[in-house]
C-alpha cells in the first residue's frame, strides 16, 4: 500500500487543568492513506474531536507521533480542510466572501481560484445566493456553503467533525450525497468523526469503532458496500453491519 | 398591495393610528409641561427666581447667544466631551485587545481593574488638577477617565465571547493570532463594542461637566455653576436645558452609528 498521508502512531493526550488531568486517547493509531475514507465512530466525550484537533496540527500530544506525509506535523497544514458541526459562516461576509475565507487568509484569491469557487458554488446550488448573507439561507445552504469554503483551499486532508448533526433527517441524507460526491472529485482523503452508525457505514471506506475515554480502537471495519451513501443504506449488506456495529457500540453508551 | 386582506388592512390602521397618539401624547407632555411652567410662574404661584420660567431661560438664551458667549461654552464643552469620549473609546479598545491577547496579563491586572471599576472616578478630580493644572487637559482626562474602564470590560466581554469554534476555524486554515482577531474576533464583537459606546458617552459627559465644576473657565458646566454661585438660576436652567438637548444628540448620534453598521454586518 501507498505511504500514509496522515498517520497517528501511539498517540496518548489527556486535558490539563489545576484540578487533575482527564485522559483523552490512550495509545491511539492510525493510518489515513491518500484517496481513503475513514470514520471514527464512537460514543460523544470519547474524544473523536480531539483526534481532528491533533491531525489539523491544533494540540500536541502528550506521547506519540503524528506525521503528514512523513512530515512531522507542529502546525496547521496547508491544504487542510476543516468542517464543524455547525456551518459558522461569517454573517458579516457574503456567501462568496465566507467561501472564499481560507484561500483570503493566505493572501489575495486569485481570479481562477475565485472562479472555481463560483462553480462549486453553482454545483451546490447556490448560484442565486452568491452576494447574500448567511442569514438569508436555510440550514442545508449554509452547511453547503461552508463545504465549499472547506474545498476551496483544494485540501487533500479534510476533516469532518459531525458535519451534519446539526441538519434536519431530510438534509442530512441529501447532504451526505452531495459531500460524498465532491469529495470523490476533489481526490482527498477524509477523516469523518460521527456517533452515527448509519452515517459512517454509508460514507467511509472504513470504520474505526473508538471506546469511551480515554479512546482506544475496539473495532476495524472494512466496508465493501459500494455506491453512493442513499445507495448504500438500501444495499443488503447495509442492516447486518449495522447491526454488528451496534452490538459493538452498545456495550459502551450505556 | 392588491393582494392585501381586509384584516391586515384593520390592522395597519389601528397600529397606525396608535403610532400618531403616541407620537402625539409624547410631545403634548412637553408642551404642557412648559406652558403649566410659564403660567404658574405668571400667576406668581412658582417663585420664578428659584426655579426660573420657560420665558426668561429663553430670553437669557437669546442674550447670550447674541453675543456669541453661548456658543463659546457650547463649543468648549462639546470639544472636551467629543475629546474625552474618542480617547477613551480608544483606549478602552486597545486595553481590551491587549487582555483579549494575553489571559495572563489580564488575570494580572484583573483585581486592579475592578477597584478602578468600583471607584468614582470623579474622586480623582482634585488629585489631577493638582498633577497636570487647571485646565482642558484635567477635564478631558477626567472624561476619559470615567469612560474608558466600561469601554475596556465591555469589549473584552465582547471579544471572548465569539465563539471559540470560530477561532479553531482560522486557525486550520493557517491564520495568525493577528490574523484571528482582526477577521473574526474584532468584527464579531463589533455589536457589543457599538452598545458600549452608548454607555461611554454619557460616561464622558459627566466627566466633562464635574470636570468643568472644578476647573474651568468656559464651558457649560462653568456656566451652571457659575449661575448657582451668582444666584442667577435662569442661567443654571438654561444650562442644564441646552446640555440635555446636546447629550440626547450625541446619545441618538451614536445609536444610529451602531444601527447602521450592525446593519451592514447582517448582525
Amino acid at each position: 500500500m501507498s505511504l500514509p498521508l496522515l498517520q497517528l502512531s501511539h498517540v496518548s493526550m489527556a486535558y490539563h487543568t489545576l484540578q487533575g488531568e482527564t485522559p483523552v486517547l490512550d495509545d491511539f493509531s492510525l493510518s489515513l492513506h491518500p484517496n481513503e475514507f475513514v470514520a471514527l465512530l464512537g460514543p460523544s466525550g470519547c474524544g473523536k474531536s480531539t483526534v481532528l484537533s491533533l491531525a489539523a496540527g491544533l494540540l500536541r500530544p502528550d506521547k506519540g507521533h503524528i506525521l503528514c506525509r512523513g512530515n512531522p506535523v507542529t502546525a496547521p497544514i496547508a491544504h487542510l480542510g476543516y468542517m464543524l458541526q455547525k456551518d459558522h459562516l461569517f454573517p458579516w461576509l457574503t456567501v462568496r466572501e465566507n467561501a472564499a475565507l481560507g484561500l483570503s487568509v493566505r493572501g489575495k484569491p486569485t481570479q481562477s481560484q475565485m472562479n472555481r469557487i463560483d462553480s462549486l458554488l453553482a454545483a451546490c446550488g447556490l448560484a442565486d445566493y452568491t452576494n447574500r448573507y448567511p442569514s438569508q439561507l436555510s440550514g442545508g445552504m449554509r452547511q453547503r456553503a461552508a463545504l465549499i469554503r472547506t474545498l476551496a483551499v483544494e485540501p487533500d486532508l479534510l476533516l469532518l467533525d459531525e458535519p451534519f448533526s446539526a441538519l434536519d433527517a431530510q438534509t442530512r441524507l441529501k447532504l451526505a450525497d452531495e459531500v460524498k460526491s465532491r469529495i470523490a472529485e476533489q481526490k482527498c482523503a477524509t477523516l469523518l468523526v460521527t456517533h452515527d452508525i448509519g452515517e459512517a457505514i454509508s460514507m467511509a471506506d472504513r470504520i474505526l469503532v473508538l471506546s469511551r475515554r480515554p479512546a482506544k480502537l475496539l473495532h476495524e471495519h472494512l466496508i465493501s458496500i459500494p455506491g453512493t451513501p442513499m445507495q448504500r443504506r438500501h444495499d443488503p449488506d447495509f442492516t447486518p453491519l449495522f447491526d454488528t456495529i451496534w452490538k459493538e457500540v452498545e456495550n459502551y453508551v450505556l | 398591495m392588491s393582494s392585501e386582506s381586509a384584516a391586515q388592512r384593520v390592522f395597519v390602521q389601528k397600529e397606525k393610528g396608535r403610532i400618531r397618539f403616541i407620537r402625539f401624547v409624547r410631545i403634548g407632555i412637553l408642551v404642557l409641561f412648559l406652558l403649566l411652567w410659564e403660567l404658574l410662574a405668571r400667576l406668581s404661584l412658582l417663585d420664578s427666581f428659584l426655579l426660573s420660567s420657560p420665558s426668561r431661560m429663553g430670553r437669557t438664551f437669546l442674550s447670550l447667544a447674541s453675543t456669541g458667549e453661548l456658543f463659546l461654552h457650547i463649543g468648549t464643552t462639546l470639544l472636551e466631551t467629543v475629546i474625552g469620549f474618542l480617547l477613551g473609546t480608544c483606549l478602552g479598545i486597545a486595553l481590551a485587545t491587549l487582555f483579549w491577547w494575553s489571559e495572563t496579563l489580564s488575570k494580572i491586572f484583573d483585581p486592579y481593574l475592578v477597584v478602578l471599576n468600583a471607584l468614582p472616578k470623579i474622586a480623582l478630580g482634585p488629585v489631577l488638577i493638582v498633577w497636570i493644572g487647571a485646565g482642558m487637559p484635567a477635564i478631558i482626562l477626567m472624561s476619559l477617565l470615567v469612560s474608558v474602564i466600561v469601554t475596556q470590560v465591555t469589549v473584552l466581554n465582547g471579544f471572548l465571547s465569539v465563539e471559540q469554534d470560530k477561532i479553531t476555524l482560522l486557525r486550520a486554515f493557517g491564520a495568525s493570532k493577528l490574523q484571528c482577531f482582526t477577521r473574526v474576533v474584532f468584527p464579531g464583537a463589533l455589536p457589543v463594542t457599538l452598545s458600549a459606546l452608548k454607555i461611554s458617552i454619557g460616561m464622558s459627559w459627566v466627566g466633562v461637566i464635574v470636570g468643568e465644576f472644578l476647573v474651568s473657565r468656559a464651558g457649560l458646566g462653568y456656566l451652571i455653576v457659575y449661575g448657582g454661585q451668582v444666584f442667577r438660576l435662569d442661567l443654571v436652567m438654561m444650562g442644564t436645558m441646552v446640555l440635555c438637548l446636546l447629550a440626547a444628540g450625541m446619545y441618538l448620534g451614536v445609536a444610529a452609528l451602531e444601527k447602521k453598521l450592525s446593519a451592514r454586518l447582517n448582525m
